[in-house]
């Protein structure tokens, strides 16, 4: 999950192995984006976007902290989506 | 082997940073980047602006830094001033390209009656303060008010009101400079006022910002509850959902025990600041919401004033580019006229690129900026092969000996790194850092000995 941290740095997009974290650099609604969010139902929970991003703004599903527990439900709502399984 | 392409970055920003690091990717020809700074420290607004309870955001600083020098090409020369130091010209003569990411870092200026009384202060310089940038650390903010007044509905607004409202405790992990600290646990404030000229729907805050606000301990969050009926909400995107949602769950709380207050007032315009030898009050215009065609939601005066008492007032209204010596400038857009990072026009000469702020206006997140430097870099290699850039005319050691010669006091990423080295060093508590917040003290730790040629220590590449 990408919490409220997000300065839209996107180095997450280049190592996502299954491109689930939108808006990618790419797409005309990423200058206009707040932060990026990872689609919980397309995630394979591989962390390699945790390790990739300079700034820790990206937790795996279960160890959330609770200060960003709003944000699980934000990353899926993005995706039009409930919360993931 | 070719020899390698000589290209000067100006600012250390993000900006910068992510520009020098699209450069050292390169091999054929391999970049030397040569990135000057007019501070001795790195880092640009990532450094001076981000809110100091954000330090982890920071941290866009070491990460690109450390990209920039994967090349083994990488050199700083902090403490230089283009334009006083160096002149464009000079810096021209002696690489193949110039790269200005020098950023937005002053203040768009409240222009209203008043606006020059003592405590009212522009956001940079209130930012800068708070963050112990070396130009505004000598500020005498007086926190003895009990309201303090903060104009402008975008991220930096909300910055300093969270600041503003948080206690010396909720600071303990933040690496706000020690003058702030000292002057903030000294705080009357109780109550904090975000004015914005139109309504929550055309705020330029972020849903993210606006939650954050409520986790502040001890503090009521007042919404007027009107401006959450549909009228004021133009349609159901997803992120002016987001936004609409945590809104009703704030006036949908009360927290009758809170001795602090947060008070979200829309639809007000400043018209002056008012009081004797210091601001004591602000005059508000109460505006209404006119669409306009295209959807655009105008605020037009309804005529009815209202004079609210404060002894603090804080401008968040935008930021503003400085126009650079010897480039053209449009004062509108706030930007260095360019094609994709080309900056046209005759007056700089070829070789003159421009990425972030300086080039698109002072718009965007920290990461908005890495897309920007790719297509400045992609324009600058493609005008390199085509053979439109000019070969410098004197050598790397000349350009060192240029600076040595013109500001003893360069600091070199040595001396970078033992600046930020000792600031976390000095840390105390949870804190991050604990900032040098002069150019004396950070000098006495970058350059310790007289300034003799600094020998590269294998401690410090």
């Amino acid at each position: 999950m990408i919490v409220g941290t997000c300065v839209n740095d996107a180095v997450c997009t280049e190592v996502c192995p299954v491109n689930c974290i939108q808006p990618g650099p790419q797409s005309p609604d990423y200058l206009t984006a707040e932060m990026l969010y990872i689609d919980p139902n397309v995630c394979i929970d591989c962390d390699a976007c945790a390790d990739a991003c300079p700034i820790d703004a990206i937790y795996p599903a279960q160890k959330l902290p609770d200060e960003w527990s709003e944000y699980a439900a934000i990353n899926a709502a993005y995706f039009g989506a409930g919360p993931g399984p | 082997m070719t020899d390698p392409l000589r290209i000067a970055v100006v600012g250390s920003g993000p900006a910068g940073l992510y520009a020098a690091t699209e450069l050292a990717k390169l091999n054929t020809p391999p970049v030397q980047v040569n990135m000057i700074d007019r501070l001795p420290s790195m880092g640009g607004l990532a450094r001076a602006g981000v809110a100091p309870d954000h330090a982890k955001r920071r941290l866009v600083i070491p990460a690109y830094e450390k990209a920039s020098r994967r090349s083994g090409r990488f050199s700083f020369f902090g403490n230089v001033e283009i334009g006083r130091h160096l002149s464009h010209q000079e810096l021209l003569q002696y690489h193949h390209a110039v790269i200005y990411a020098t950023g937005a870092s002053d203040s768009q200026p409240l222009n209203i009656p008043g606006a020059e009384l003592p405590g009212c202060y522009a956001a940079s310089a209130f930012a800068g303060w708070y963050n112990g940038h070396p130009d505004f650390s000598d500020l005498d903010i007086d926190t003895h008010c009990e309201r303090a007044i903060v104009i402008g509905n975008g991220n930096v607004a909300l910055d300093v009101a969270r600041l503003l409202l948080k206690s010396e405790n909720e600071l303990s992990s933040s690496d706000m400079a020690d003058h702030a600290r000292r002057a903030l646990s000294r705080s009357n404030i109780r109550e904090v006022v975000l004015i914005g000229r139109r309504g929550p729907a055309q705020a330029s805050f972020t849903h993210p910002e606006l939650r954050e606000l409520g986790h502040l301990q001890d503090v009521a969050i007042e919404v007027p509850p009107d401006l959450l009926k549909e009228r004021y909400w133009p349609d159901t995107s997803f992120l002016l959902a987001l936004r609409r949602q945590c809104l009703q769950e704030y006036t949908a709380t009360h927290k009758p025990s809170a001795t602090k207050t947060l008070r979200l007032r829309f639809l007000c315009s400043p018209r002056a600041l008012l009081g004797e030898r210091r601001v004591s009050a602000i005059s508000l215009m109460k505006n209404r919401l006119v669409s306009e065609k295209g959807g655009y939601a105008k605020a037009e005066a309804t005529g009815q004033t209202v004079a609210v008492e404060t002894g603090l007032v804080v401008h968040a209204i935008g930021y503003r580019a400085c126009p650079l010596a010897g480039l053209p400038f449009d004062a509108h857009s706030g930007s260095v006229p360019n094609c994709r990072g080309r900056v046209t026009g005759s007056e700089a000469g070829a070789g003159t690129y421009v990425t972030g702020w300086i080039k698109h206006g002072p718009r965007g997140v920290i990461g908005s900026n890495k897309p920007c430097a790719r297509e400045t870099v992609v324009a600058l290699m493609d005008d390199y092969r085509e053979g439109r850039l000019s070969e410098p005319r004197s050598g790397s050691h000349q350009f060192k000996a240029l600076v040595d010669q013109r500001q003893a006091d360069w600091v070199d990423y040595r001396g970078w790194r033992s600046i930020d080295e000792f600031e976390q060093a000095q840390a105390e508590g949870e804190a991050p850092r604990r900032k040098l917040c002069s150019i004396e003290s950070m000098l006495k730790i970058a350059r310790p000995r007289a300034p003799e040629d600094s020998k590269e220590t294998e401690q410090f590449k």
